[in-house]
């Protein structure tokens, strides 16, 4: 395969992102699941650490709706630290002293991988919502051909909570061979009812939005900030829980001793809503939001195995660890228990954890030491099996 | 956090167990506690051994010690796995605490070629002493609890347990009781004297 790489990837204000920006499907198209094709494409990608001789220290981390691959360094749009700074760095429990850590912006995404935001190079302009439908099968799709450029054959670890969890038991189901340990974490082996429906209200705000534009809002000079925003908000309070607000807000107001009788941001909890609306915006396509909600919803390992999530798994040679916690109510315990009872049925080997956490569906991104101690258990026994040489 | 044990020698019915086992050997232990036995199996045995225990304690102690270990009961997890994925099903110390040890009986034995049960014996004579003579729930270093706070609600004897065995055309290759200094003993066809003074016993099962 032909590809070319380029240091950094180019932004509409020329500052070049950091990381590397491969062009893939030169070759042969990453075929989608709606059927389209992606021909030349470009996937951004982020690498912590070395690689090590044999090519058998690589972990992938798959992000989830709204991250990207700037996982353990400032975001180069918001200067915040990395989604998972907690987790990733020197010492730390995906440690990049120890591993090689890829994450790649997913397709569909807008952050340099193939997105709606990119130009389709049959009319050298935006996508927009000519951009295809695409799965979670084509995201790992695309991660597989990145892999094959890197030469990596077998990853040591897939791992990733929610959407990142998803790509990961796509992964196991998919290139079984290519999984040596899985880590799905908060995640689902399908898009529930609740989830599809919380979905359907973000992304019907952002196309209520006239500045939506049919899809086609940079053309005409305008983006759909207050239906993104709004789409935000709400999908925001699904990743916390009642308990996570009422400790952080309770009924507090904001910066007033009284209520004023408007509709201004009395409450704390508004005010902390509205913000994070307006800084998603800065840094998420809306158009993007659209596509990946949509690959979340279309998800179902268990209705590609024939109503039988075992049979995605059946045979596997991987080692998994799947975690929950007692908070996350838009991704229950229960979820992962049916990934649980699946990978029993097919005498896989799996460890399982529901880890105590009040700050719902968020907990994997925290500060949580059980969930750091245990996945670092759960690392060095597979670091073992594989033949990676032991910590410190 | 509660380390699993690394440790050299392990409990006196924990020993029996492993004894039983052929080395690389595919192992479920059902209700694994903190992953003693497990870890012990894997270090000496090269078992390729897995875990279900109920208590978070003992799951955060295995999966941080590298056991592959899920969170989970006996009662309700054992229909999911399909029939003689295992060389070994253990059940170890549980017996006594699960909602219908009949049907995990019957589990162990379609999950696994042998099922290895140990449980302690309700007949035993201290325990008989303490409930004729002094009229009380038994209290032992085997059975900590008070009544009213065991999560062990389905005690039996070495006598039921074989005849429930029989009951279910189970075959006992092996059965041996432990006294309270730890000796073992064969329990043979006349179960009375292991019934009266053993206070654990081990068996190994097939069909």
């Amino acid at each position: 395969m032909t590809v070319t790489q380029s240091r950094a990837t180019e932004r509409k204000d020329d500052r070049p992102l950091p990381g590397h920006r491969v062009r893939l499907g030169t070759d042969r198209p990453l075929r989608l699941g709606c059927g389209a094709e992606l021909h030349d494409f470009p996937v951004a990608y982020q690498t912590y650490g070395s690689l090590n001789r044999d090519k058998s220290n690589a972990i992938l981390v798959c992000h989830a709706l709204t991250g990207d691959q700037f996982v353990a360094e400032p975001h180069p749009v918001t200067g915040k630290p990395g989604w998972w700074d907690l987790m990733v760095g020197p010492g730390k429990t995906l440690d990049t002293g120890r591993y090689f850590i890829i994450c790649a912006n997913i397709v569909g995404g807008c952050m340099g991988t193939a997105g709606p935001k990119e130009n389709n190079p049959a009319t050298d302009k935006r996508w927009g919502v000519d951009f295809p439908v695409i799965t979670i099968g084509d995201m790992v799709g695309a991660q597989a051909l990145l892999l094959d450029h890197l030469g990596i054959e077998q990853l040591f670890v897939v791992i990733g909570g929610s959407l990142g969890g998803m790509q990961v038991l796509q992964w196991a189901a998919t290139f079984p061979e290519r999984v040596f340990a899985a880590v799905p974490i908060a995640t689902a082996a399908h898009h529930s009812a609740q989830n599809i429906a919380f979905h359907e209200v973000g992304r019907q705000a952002i196309m209520a939005d006239p500045d939506w534009c049919g899809g086609d809002y940079e053309s005409n000079g305008k983006n759909p900030h207050r239906g993104l925003a709004v789409a935000r908000m709400a999908a925001h309070i699904t990743y916390l829980s009642e308990t996570a607000l009422h400790r952080k807000f309770g009924r507090r107001l904001q910066d007033r001793k009284a209520v004023t009788y408007g509709f201004d941001a009395d409450f704390q909890v508004e005010s902390y809503l509205r913000h994070q609306g307006i800084t998603f915006v800065d840094r998420f396509d809306a158009n993007s939001y659209l596509y990946i909600t949509r690959a979340m919803d279309y998800f179902d390992l268990t209705g590609e195995h024939g109503g039988v999530l075992a049979n995605a798994f059946r045979g596997t040679k991987t080692r998994f660890c799947v975690f929950s916690f007692t908070s996350d109510w838009l991704f229950p315990t229960e979820e992962s228990r049916k990934i649980v009872h699946a990978l029993n049925a097919v005498a896989a080997n799996v460890s399982f954890v529901e880890i105590e956490s009040e700050d719902g569906h968020d907990s994997f991104l925290l500060e949580a030491p059980e969930f750091h101690r245990l996945l670092n258990g759960f690392l060095n026994g597979a670091a073992e099996h594989r033949g990676l040489p032991r910590a410190g | 956090m509660m380390a699993a044990n690394t440790a050299r020698s392990i409990r006196a019915d924990l020993q029996l167990i492993a004894d039983m086992i052929e080395p690389h050997s595919r192992l479920l232990d059902v209700g694994c506690g903190d992953g003693t036995l497990l870890e012990y199996l894997d270090r000496h045995k090269h078992v390729d051994g897995r875990g279900i225990e109920i208590s978070t304690q003992g799951v955060d102690a295995c999966v941080s010690a590298g056991l592959s270990v899920i969170q989970g009961n006996a009662d309700t997890d054992l229909a999911d796995y399909p029939d003689q994925a295992f060389d070994y099903v253990v059940l170890s110390q549980t017996l006594q605490a699960v909602q219908a040890p009949k049907t995990v009986l019957g589990h162990l034995l379609r999950i696994g070629r042998r099922a290895i049960v140990s449980f302690p014996n309700f007949a035993y004579w201290r325990l008989r002493w303490n409930l004729a003579a002094r009229g009380r729930m038994p209290v032992s270093n085997s059975l900590p609890y008070q009544w009213y706070e065991t999560p062990n609600i389905h005690f039996c004897t070495i006598k039921d347990f074989v005849e429930l065995c029989d009951a279910m055309g189970i075959t006992i290759e092996r059965s041996i009781s432990l006294d309270h200094k730890g000796t073992m003993r064969r329990i043979g066809s006349i179960v009375f004297f292991a019934n009266l003074f053993g206070e654990h016993a081990v068996f190994l099962l097939s069909r």
